[in-house]
Parts: structure tokens; C-alpha cells; sequence
């Protein structure tokens, strides 16, 4: 028995909506080992954060199991889910919207001990708020500002420290840098992965940039529509890029460097919404390289490599 | 000193907002020359003062509380700070248009997206509706939007689309310098490569000067041709775009160049710029990077630098005084 | 962990770190905001003074032999020295009746409001978090009571209860209820998706804390300026069913009530009518300048 964090098979989340059944997320595999980072990249609308909130249960599944620790919580009680959320946390992609404009610095980040009463002493709370800010680099004398009086960097840093506070074992993070600055995005990944190797924390890391995901990756899975098209170590996904969408991904990155350009590899259209999705490949419409074959039925994962899956009839 | 080349010209531009009695200096002396139909990438992070000085090209700064502090802003040779409303509305949307970052709110939602290309067309080149009509489905089907999509509404248009109907709106007129603030931020990042090549593709054609302001710095890779990078409301570095990313000059354009992820050494160490920006209420008395940058000596806190020629381009940095002073980032790359 | 900010042993004897960077609060900064607003600080200014001569109306006035003792000899005068108003139809000295009357026309104001934003605020906060079934039973109950017309609830209340200062404080209350639950389940609305309401359940809060402690807190403002807007009307909801006599019983001096008794006599004597509804109206407009500077003050995207 492996040293998996999480496990999920066949995850299933769909929407009932005016104009049909809306697959969000369509049959998703994947596991975590303790210590190691996910990155799930794709484009709005592919499913990766709605798949992120099913695995915390802040979302039902429609289907499918999740595995954590060991435990199947894909069916367990909103109760019962609450008392896990001492080791299961996520940070926020918007700095500005995730944190109440109401509380003060010190309110948000001692909000879930006192809550969950990690600690009950008010002055043991206070040392660890001061702690957590220490860890995230925050300065002492912000504890009693609010928000909007301060910057995305430090906000976002409010929000890991909230995120910290009850030591979780396992974070989800969707997309924490993307509303960043440049410089600041840097910052940020840098904290996350000192902490991660500090506390042996285990990531799932929501994103669509994939020099990001790269870089902070272990492994690495693409989603399109609600399925997973490719999975595979990262450094094997950046120099094997096999599914027509990552390769697309990969040539859509724009390197900061003067020269001659490679050709691109462009998408046609638009991505679509995954209602009521007919037995097809759900990328046919874009794919530049669309046979009969995939109109005709959905692609199955299947490994080519060892360790390195892909959804596609060309490979 | 006329150039009949030279599109837009601007010289010393300060724009300062008061608000609570407190003074927000965004634009500091800002200088910059744009040749016509060449692409200036206008690169800073948030608060260095680049949208605020394109809408000051524009006259679009918010008066109050915003107050164009001193500056020459000379479109085609016309003086914009001199004219009177009503040739402003006559050169804005037909010699120089802007395009926005947000989709979702550049677009009216209650008129379609024909009507509003077709609104620019009927005040500026006096095209009666049904004419401008037909000119507005040329200008979707040129943005890569079937004509027949004139009559629908902004919301039946994916984030996107929208950018495109928007840069249909901003071409329609065929201006000769298109402001592009940020204008694939918002986007996916296959689409964003599908906008910026339609708009690499349209400059081409027409001949449009474009200044692209952005915080990224692969774009400007993309579709640039010179660079200005802008720090706390002024210009510190300014060349080419050889120039700027092979002979890096600014110790902040090289904070920049290390802040970003290297897609081909995966574990490379990122290398953020400490700190942040300066607060532009309370700027420093020498230069605004002092406090973050790692070459700093005792004078850069005390006046700031001015512009000066260096090597091949313009940089804003005392450490030059010393004519043996490098940063460590040559040649597009880190040399130790 | 880094060891270097944690409290060093001699410092544990001083103030805490809170206490050590106390800043200056939300309120402190709306209040500035607010002052800068005239018309708002007259509102405020006038909505004051009319409290003090409420709270103290016992105290300025003797209610026996100034306010309801009847002098027939001294009716229907003109304003003089002696009665600053002139007298009403019994005698009266208008002056005192309206400065007395304050304490009718805000308490009912008041309470009537307390009780309406008590009820409306807890179920529209309900509708707007739980949304489907319980939403909608909840709204189209409102539809139905906010379709019946004020007075009418007013007349059935009070008939049904009878007539005193506190039926019409339930019976005004009452009718003011949709106006609260509609008012705070569209703020709640604004707020419900945000992503912090989602963090608070991700930390583990549970339902009535995150209503109370995260959603509420930022609904605030249009709720607080319903509120003193609420106030005006219901001073003249009260006033109305005064007016009608299924208000404060006479011979208290209620202004809609001496409104009512004043009207016969409008061709004669105008000025028993013109007193009390210009103490109605200086009192409504005071408390809607002080609702528009609120809402102004507590909306932190307005800069001026």
C-alpha cells in the first residue's frame, strides 16, 4: 500500500441545467503521492476547478469515488466532511475576492482554529496567527489591516496563511498566482514550495499556465471538456507531448526570447460547452489533425509509455 | 524637428490624480517617439503608470481627479493636450483607438455587436446606417467572425470572440496608432495565440502603429518591435527589441527576466524581485527601484537617475556612472 | 519555523501584538466619509435633536397641565408670544403637543422598523443562502404580503387588536417586513458566491455562522440605509393610520392624529393642519438625507 494521499476513480460531476446535463467533469482518474505536486492544466471551461471542489467535497459528486488518506469520503456526510477539513484545505485564485473585506488580518487567519478549536487559549491564538504570518512572509505590524488595504502579493499570502492554519496535510490550490504580477507570482511560488518541502505538504496545483506548471510539477494531467486527454510526469509531458490539445498548449507559450519563431501550432474555433456530449473525441472540432475516426467515438486513456497516458485515436 | 515618420510623440508626460488630499503621482516624466507602423510593447507591472499615460494620449484620463501635470502629446503633429472636445471625439476611434483589457465590459450589452462597429463608421467616415452595415460584417469576417453574427448580442459571444468583435470595433476606421492595453490578459492561452496572430496579421495589412501594454513579457516577444519598460511612473529602460531582451541594461527589466518560470530548464530557481513597487503616493526621493535593487549604492537613494544613452539604448540608472558596470544578465541569459 | 518573530520572554509582558497595531476601524472611516457630506451631517444634526426632545420630553414638559389640558377660552389663537404656535381647537398650545409628539411619531418609527428588520433580515438572509424550495416559499410569501395595501393591514391589525401605541407599532411593523426580506436577500445574493463565503466553508464554518458572521456583516450597507429610509415611512404609515383613528388614542399628541383633528377646521384655522405636517415632513426628509448620505458613506467605491 503506497504512500497515496489521494485517489480518485472515475470522477463524475454533472450540472443540471435549461439546456441540458452539463459534463463538468467526465470520468477523471488520477492519484497523489505524500509530498509530491499535481498540476491539472487546461483552459476555462476544461473542468480542472470544479474538479478541485469535488475532491474537497465543497461540491457533491455525481459519480465516482475519492479516496483520501486511505478513506472513501465520496459519500460521507457534510458533517463528517467538516472534520476533515483540518487536513484538506485550498487557496484562491482571486486574492481580492477570497478574503472577507470585513475581517481583519488577524480575524481570517485565526478564524478556522478558533472554529475547528485547535486552540482554545487567546493568547496561544494570537502567537500562532503571528506564526503563520511569519511563515508567509507577512509583516507583524499588518495583523490588523483589512484587504483592500493591501497588495495581491500580500493577500494571496493572507490566504495561504488561512489555508496553513490547521495544518492540512493536502492544498488545492487553483490557480494562486494567476491574478499576480509577474515578480509577485514568482514570490508566491517560491513560499509554496518552501513550505511544501518544509512541511511535506501534498499539492494539487490548478492552473493554465503551463511554464508554471512546469516548473512546480511533478505530474501532470490536461483536461479538455471535462476529461483528462494526457497524463504524465512533467518533464516526459514538456519533451513528449502526444495529444494534439497539448501540443497546442505547449506552441501557444510565448517564450521571452528574440528570434525565430516555430511555427504554431493553432487551434481552430472556440472551445465549446460539454452539454450532453455525443460519443466523440471532444476536441474533433478543434483538432487540426481530425480524422472520421473521431467523430465517431470518445478516446479511451491509454498508456503508451510507462507512466505517460493519452486520450486520442492518432497515437 | 518634424518627422513626417513619426505617429506619436511624447515628451515629459506627468499625470497626477488627487483624491482625499492626497496626491497619486502615476505618470513621471515620460517620454517616448513611435514611428508609424511600428509595434511599441509598453511593459510594467500593475501601478507603473502604463494605462494611465496611453489614455492620456487619448485624453481619456479622468479629470478630475486626474490632472495632466505638464507634457507635449503630439498625435501626427497635432498638439492632443491643445485641441478643443469636440476634434478630440474626431480624432478618438478614427486617427487613434484603444482596445481594453476586459471583454465583458468593453462591449454595450443592449446593442448588437454590428451595431457597434457600424456606430464608429457612421460618425467618422459619415456612412449612412445601412452602408456602415455592410462594412461592419467586413470587418467581423475579417476578425475571423462569420458576417452574419452582425445582428446577435455580446453575450451569445464566448470571452474571445468578444476581444475580436472589440478589435473589429477599433480597426474599423482603419486609425493609424491602435493603443492595445492588455488586451489578451482575460484570455485562454490558445486563443490569446489565436488574437495576438489575427492582430500581428491586421497590422501587417494596414500599416497600423500599435502600442501594446502589457506585463508580459512573451508577448511582447510576440508582436513587438521596441520595447519601454516602465517602473513608478517613468521610462527606465527604452530600445529595441533586441536590444532590451539581448543587452539588458535595467536592474529591474533583469528582475523581470528572472521572475518568470524557464520552460527549458525546469528547475531553475525563480528569482523574484523583493519587495514591491513603491507606493504612488509616497515615492522615494532618488530612484524608485533603489530599495528592491541588488546593484544599489548609496546615490541611487538620493537623485533620481536620468535618462541616458548606454551602449546601443536608453536606460535610467546611476549605476552607468561607472563606465565597467554589467548586470549579470547578458545576452538574453544569465552569465555569472 | 522561523523562531525570530515569536514574542521574546520580556516581551511577553507587554500588550499583544493586536493591541500593539490597533487601527483606526471601518466605522471611523465611514463616519469621515460621511461628514463630508452636508446634507447628510443636516440630517444627522436634526434626526439628533429630535431624539433629545423625545427622550426628554417628560423632563422639558409637564403632560398634564401643558399638553392635554383643555383651556376652551384660549382656542383657535394665532401664534403669539405666550403659545409660539397658537392653540389648537380645545385650547392646547400646539408647540408643546409637537415637541411631545416627537416621542409618539420616533418610538413608533423606531420599534416598528426594529421589529420589521428583525423579521425580514433572518428570513431574506435564509432565501437568499439556502435559495431553491426554501427561497421560493419564502418569496412568494412575501409577494403575497407585500400585495395587501399598508393601511389595510394597518386597519385590519388594529381592529383586530386595538387601537394603542403599541398595535400600531406592530401594525406598521408588520407591513414593513417585505421591504427587508426583499432588501437583504438581493445583498445576500451579491455576496453568497463569493469566493470568501466559499473559503469560510472550506475552513470548516457551519451554516448560521457563516450567515451571521461573513454574509450579514457585508450586506450591511443597503440594509442600514433601508433602514432610516424605513423610518420616514413608517413615521408616516403611523401618521396615516392616526389620521384614520386606528392610531395613538386621543388625547395623546400624535402628529398624525393632530393632523386629522386639525382638518376640519382647515378654512378657518389652516395652521392646526400646516404645524403637524410640517414637523411630519422636516422629520422624513431628515431621515432620507441621512439615508442617502449613509448609503454614499458605506459604499467604498464612491471616491469623491
Amino acid at each position: 500500500m503506497s504512500n497515496k494521499v489521494l485517489e480518485v476513480h472515475n470522477l463524475k460531476k454533472y450540472f443540471k441545467t435549461s439546456r441540458g446535463m452539463l459534463h463538468a467533469v467526465d470520468n477523471i482518474s488520477f492519484s497523489i503521492e505524500q509530498g509530491r505536486t499535481l498540476g491539472v492544466v487546461g483552459e476555462s471551461g476544461c473542468g480542472k476547478s470544479t474538479c478541485g471542489r469535488v475532491i474537497l467535497r465543497l461540491l457533491d459528486p455525481t459519480d465516482g469515488k475519492i479516496i483520501f488518506n486511505g478513506r472513501d469520503i465520496s459519500g460521507i456526510s457534510q458533517n463528517e466532511v467538516r472534520k476533515l477539513r483540518t487536513e484538506m484545505q485550498i487557496i484562491f485564485q482571486d486574492p481580492f475576492s477570497s478574503l472577507d473585506p470585513r475581517k481583519t488580518v488577524n480575524q481570517i487567519i485565526s478564524e478556522p482554529i478558533i472554529v475547528n478549536k485547535i486552540i482554545k487559549n487567546k493568547k496561544a491564538i494570537e502567537e500562532r496567527v503571528l506564526e503563520l504570518m511569519d511563515t508567509v512572509g507577512l509583516a507583524e505590524r499588518l495583523i490588523n489591516t483589512y484587504p483592500h488595504e493591501l497588495d495581491g502579493g500580500r493577500r494571496q499570502r493572507i490566504g495561504i496563511a488561512r489555508a496553513l492554519a490547521m495544518n492540512p496535510k493536502f492544498i488545492v490550490c487553483d490557480e494562486p498566482v494567476s491574478a499576480l504580477d509577474v515578480s509577485i507570482q514568482a514570490q508566491i511560488l517560491n513560499l509554496l514550495q518552501r513550505l511544501q518541502k518544509q512541511y511535506g505538504l501534498t499539492y494539487m496545483f490548478i492552473t493554465h499556465d503551463l511554464a508554471v506548471v512546469n516548473h512546480f510539477s511533478d505530474d501532470i494531467v490536461v483536461m479538455y471538456l471535462g476529461q483528462i486527454v494526457e497524463k504524465a510526469p512533467a518533464e516526459e509531458l514538456f519533451e513528449n507531448p502526444a495529444h494534439p490539445y497539448t501540443k497546442a498548449l505547449l506552441s501557444a507559450i510565448l517564450i521571452p526570447e528574440t528570434g525565430e519563431k516555430t511555427e504554431r501550432f493553432l487551434l481552430k474555433g472556440e472551445i465549446s460547452s460539454p452539454i450532453d456530449p455525443k460519443d466523440e473525441c471532444r476536441f474533433s472540432k478543434r483538432c487540426p489533425l481530425v480524422v472520421e475516426k473521431c467523430r465517431n467515438s470518445c478516446p479511451a486513456l491509454k498508456e503508451t509509455e510507462p507512466g505517460h497516458f493519452v486520450a486520442c485515436h492518432l497515437v | 524637428m518634424e518627422n513626417k515618420n513619426v505617429i506619436l510623440d511624447i515628451q515629459d508626460l506627468e499625470v497626477r490624480f488627487e483624491v482625499d488630499g492626497e496626491i497619486i503621482r502615476a505618470v513621471n516624466g515620460v517620454s517616448l517617439t513611435l514611428e508609424k507602423g511600428k509595434t511599441l510593447g509598453l511593459v510594467g507591472e500593475t501601478g507603473a503608470g502604463k494605462t494611465t499615460a496611453a489614455l492620456a494620449v487619448m485624453r481619456l484620463v479622468p479629470d478630475p481627479p486626474g490632472i495632466i501635470g505638464k507634457g507635449n502629446i503630439l498625435l501626427n503633429g497635432k498638439d492632443v493636450m491643445e485641441m478643443s472636445v469636440s476634434n478630440l471625439e474626431k480624432i478618438r476611434g478614427k486617427e487613434v483607438s484603444m482596445i481594453f483589457q476586459d471583454p465583458m465590459t468593453s462591449l454595450n450589452p443592449v446593442f448588437t455587436v454590428g451595431e457597434q462597429i457600424a456606430e464608429s463608421l457612421e460618425i467618422h467616415e459619415q456612412l449612412s446606417p445601412a452602408d456602415a452595415m455592410i462594412k461592419a460584417k467586413e470587418m467581423l469576417e475579417l476578425v475571423g467572425i462569420p458576417g452574419y453574427r452582425a445582428s446577435e448580442f455580446p453575450y451569445q459571444f464566448s470571452g474571445g470572440m468578444k476581444q475580436r468583435v472589440v478589435i473589429a470595433i477599433a480597426l474599423a476606421c482603419n486609425p493609424q496608432l491602435l493603443i492595445a492595453d492588455e488586451p489578451t490578459t482575460a484570455l485562454d492561452v490558445t486563443i490569446q495565440a489565436q488574437v495576438l496572430a489575427l492582430m500581428k496579421a491586421l497590422k501587417e495589412k494596414y500599416g497600423t502603429a500599435m502600442i501594446m501594454i502589457t506585463h508580459d513579457l512573451g508577448i511582447v516577444a510576440e508582436v513587438c518591435d521596441e520595447v519601454a519598460v516602465m517602473y513608478a511612473g517613468r521610462i527606465i529602460e527604452k530600445g529595441t527589441l533586441d536590444q532590451v531582451f539581448n543587452n539588458t541594461l535595467h536592474p529591474y527589466t533583469e528582475g523581470l527576466f528572472n521572475s518568470l518560470p524557464n520552460i527549458k530548464n525546469r528547475k531553475s530557481e525563480l528569482r523574484p524581485i523583493p519587495g514591491l513597487m513603491p507606493d504612488p503616493v509616497n515615492l522615494p526621493p532618488g530612484c524608485a527601484f533603489e530599495p528592491r535593487c541588488a546593484y544599489a549604492r548609496e546615490e541611487c537613494g538620493l537623485r533620481i537617475p536620468d535618462s541616458r544613452f548606454v551602449s546601443d539604448h536608453i536606460v535610467c540608472c546611476l549605476a552607468y556612472d561607472d563606465p565597467n558596470f554589467h548586470i549579470r544578465r547578458k545576452g538574453g541569459k544569465n552569465v555569472e | 519555523m522561523s523562531t525570530a518573530n515569536t514574542l521574546k520572554p520580556k516581551e511577553q509582558l507587554k500588550i499583544s501584538a493586536s493591541k500593539r497595531y490597533q487601527k483606526r476601524s471601518q466605522g471611523a472611516e465611514i463616519w469621515r466619509r460621511l461628514k463630508k457630506n452636508k446634507g447628510a451631517m443636516v440630517g444627522l444634526a436634526i434626526v439628533v435633536i429630535l431624539a433629545l426632545i423625545a427622550i426628554f420630553a417628560d423632563v422639558i414638559l409637564d403632560y398634564d397641565a401643558e399638553v392635554i389640558k383643555q383651556n376652551i377660552p384660549q382656542r383657535m389663537q394665532l401664534p403669539s408670544r405666550e403659545h409660539i404656535l397658537g392653540t389648537d381647537e380645545v385650547g392646547r398650545d400646539v408647540f408643546f403637543r409637537l415637541l411631545y409628539g416627537t416621542r409618539f411619531s420616533l418610538s413608533v418609527g423606531i420599534v416598528a422598523v426594529a421589529i420589521a428588520l428583525a423579521i425580514g433580515v433572518v428570513l431574506g438572509s435564509i432565501a437568499g443562502y439556502f435559495g431553491g424550495v426554501t427561497e421560493e416559499i419564502i418569496m412568494r410569501a412575501t409577494d403575497i404580503f407585500a400585495s395587501i395595501p399598508n393601511i389595510l393591514m394597518g386597519i385590519v391589525i388594529v381592529a383586530a387588536l386595538g387601537a394603542s401605541t403599541v398595535n400600531l407599532m406592530i401594525a406598521v411593523g408588520i407591513s414593513s417586513v417585505p421591504q427587508f426580506i426583499r432588501v437583504t436577500r438581493a445583498a445576500v445574493l451579491t455576496v453568497r458566491y463569493s469566493d470568501y463565503i466559499e473559503a469560510s466553508r472550506a475552513i470548516g464554518l457551519k451554516e448560521a455562522r457563516i450567515i451571521f458572521g461573513h454574509i450579514i456583516p457585508n450586506c450591511l450597507s443597503p440594509i442600514i440605509v433601508q433602514t432610516t429610509l424605513r423610518v420616514a415611512s413608517a413615521i408616516i404609515s403611523a401618521s396615516a393610520l392616526s389620521f384614520l383613528g386606528l392610531g395613538v388614542p386621543q388625547p395623546s399628541p400624535e402628529w398624525g392624529s393632530m393632523l386629522s383633528s386639525g382638518r376640519q377646521y382647515i378654512r378657518t384655522n389652516s395652521l392646526l393642519t400646516f404645524f403637524p405636517g410640517l414637523a411630519i415632513m422636516i422629520t422624513v426628509l431628515a431621515l432620507n438625507l441621512l439615508g442617502d448620505g449613509l448609503r454614499d458613506a458605506l459604499d467604498p467605491k464612491l471616491r469623491r
